[in-house]
């Protein structure tokens, strides 16, 4: 039988949960790296059991660790991110020039054809990448000597690319996000990139459709279509069906449209999922209910997905890697709260249960399916 | 036999207790007793100094014999007393938050 794996980054330590594929009954076992902030962690979908973590605190900056058994033991690995060349400017809060500098990797995602590849997202805004099992990282440092990159300004999280999201059918292809920059693409495997931000609007900007200065908060994919992406920006969801040359708001009746979170379903590739929160100043979901959001339509029309979840006095955010899907049928749906709740659901959001509650604040959440 | 006192999450990252003992030759200074702590524990590297500049992490400080020696040079001596395994180099983790 099928079981799932989700790995669940906090603010104080990874922790690992498994389930054969009921999905009823869950073994949770961590927390991993104890009292450090683990951003992210992902498995290879070469190799299930190999994973990759991102372990960090302010007092001692950036560990990269790696399992070869799932989770059970850890190695530390790499981690000197140093820039190539020349250290360029991006702008601070204040727009005043602030030399780029390392400070932390949010994503990393493993290569799709090799288990000792993978793709690292850092702050200052910057891609690596490692071809040995992440004892090494190199910057693809196109990205970063973008033109427009001198205009780039941090988000209230920090200048962060966030989001890597590789084309199955290409492996040229990479798009990534920034905040607050917006999104970009290499169909040259890294070495040049393109902004691919028309058809964004942002009225915290001066120029509300400018090339870049969008804070965009996370994109998913399907990988039957690669060329149509979703998008959660800080306001606005939005849809692009070629891959990101055009965007379309697809925000239709949602209560509001500022969140973190947007995946797709495993099998509906025009089913996509999002957690809208109140605002940009109240950092929490609307009217003290969390209610996941669902559009069978590729956007525009939403439904609430309430059945399981808490519906008065609730206050939490989903942050943007906290949300993944697994691949079994009916698709599983997991999210993971700022209050420590992983909630999952194993009809495609019919219904939820609360599969873990009470860790620290939830930063990742991915779901492994495994056979 | 020198010996060094780690923060907590640098005592979970590199499996010790408080105290780590090392093989360290004369001169004992700050570059030669972290070069033998990251050689010994290699997991350390990059979270207590910078790997390239060998500059001291700006929330860490290096305390020994009730002094401050964080702002010493990296290749002066530390005291005689740390020298010789009396007292320990104790890496600090600035108070912050709370």
């Amino acid at each position: 039988m099928s079981k799932v794996r989700l790995l669940v980054g906090t603010h104080k330590g990874a922790f690992i949960l498994n389930s054969d594929g009921t999905r009823k009954k869950w073994e949770v076992t961590g927390p991993h790296f104890t009292g450090w902030d683990v951003y992210h962690v992902k498995a290879s979908p070469v190799d299930p059991d190999r994973l990759y973590a991102s372990q960090s605190r302010g007092w001692f900056g950036q560990v990269v660790q790696r399992s070869d058994d799932g989770g059970k033991t850890w190695t530390a690995a790499g981690n000197e991110f140093k820039y190539e060349g020349a250290i360029n400017n991006h702008k601070w809060y204040d727009n005043s020039d602030h030399p780029y500098a390392f400070l932390r990797v949010w994503h990393l995602e493993p290569s799709l054809t090799d288990a000792d590849t993978v793709l690292a997202g850092v702050e200052d805004a910057a891609l690596f990448k490692s071809t040995d099992a992440g004892a090494s990282w190199q910057e693809l440092d196109g990205l970063r000597h973008h033109p427009t990159a001198p205009t780039w300004a941090p988000g209230a999280g920090g200048l962060c690319l966030h989001t890597i999201i590789q084309d199955p059918t290409n492996a040229n292809r990479i798009v990534t996000a920034i905040s607050s920059a917006g999104a970009f693409r290499t169909d040259d495997g890294g070495t040049t990139w393109k902004a691919i931000n028309k058809g964004l609007r942002s009225n915290y900007i001066p120029d509300e459709d400018a090339e870049v200065g969008h804070c965009v908060h996370h994109i998913a994919m399907h990988p039957s279509r690669p060329n149509v992406l979703y998008m959660q920006k800080h306001w606005d969801v939005l849809r692009s069906n070629d891959g990101g040359d055009q965007w379309t708001e697809v925000s239709g009746n949602l209560p509001t449209d500022f969140g973190f979170v947007i995946d797709v379903h495993a099998h509906e590739p025009e089913t996509i999922y999002v957690v809208p929160i109140k605002s940009d100043s109240d950092h929490f979901v609307p009217d003290g209910k969390l209610r996941v959001y669902r559009s069978k339509t590729g956007g525009d029309d939403w439904e609430a997905l309430t059945k399981g979840l808490p519906q008065e006095n609730c206050y939490v955010n989903v942050l943007r890697d906290s949300m993944s899907v697994d691949n079994l049928d009916p698709c599983g749906i997991y999210f993971g709260t700022t209050a420590g709740e992983v909630y999952g659901s194993a009809d495609g959001g019919d219904s939820w249960t609360t599969i873990v509650r009470d860790l620290p604040a939830v930063l990742s959440v991915e779901a492994q399916t495994l056979s | 036999m020198i010996r060094v006192a780690l923060p907590a999450n640098l005592q979970t990252l590199a499996g010790t207790g408080r105290f780590v003992e090392l093989e360290v030759g004369a001169p004992v200074t700050q570059r030669a007793v972290l070069d033998a702590l990251e050689g010994a524990y290699p997991m350390l590297r990059g979270t207590i100094r910078d790997q390239t500049t060998k500059k001291r992490r700006p929330m860490l400080r290096f305390f020994a014999c009730e002094e401050d020696w964080s702002d010493a040079g990296i290749d002066d001596p530390l005291p005689e007393d740390v020298a010789a395994g009396k007292e320990p180099l104790l890496i600090i983790g600035a108070i912050a938050g709370g």
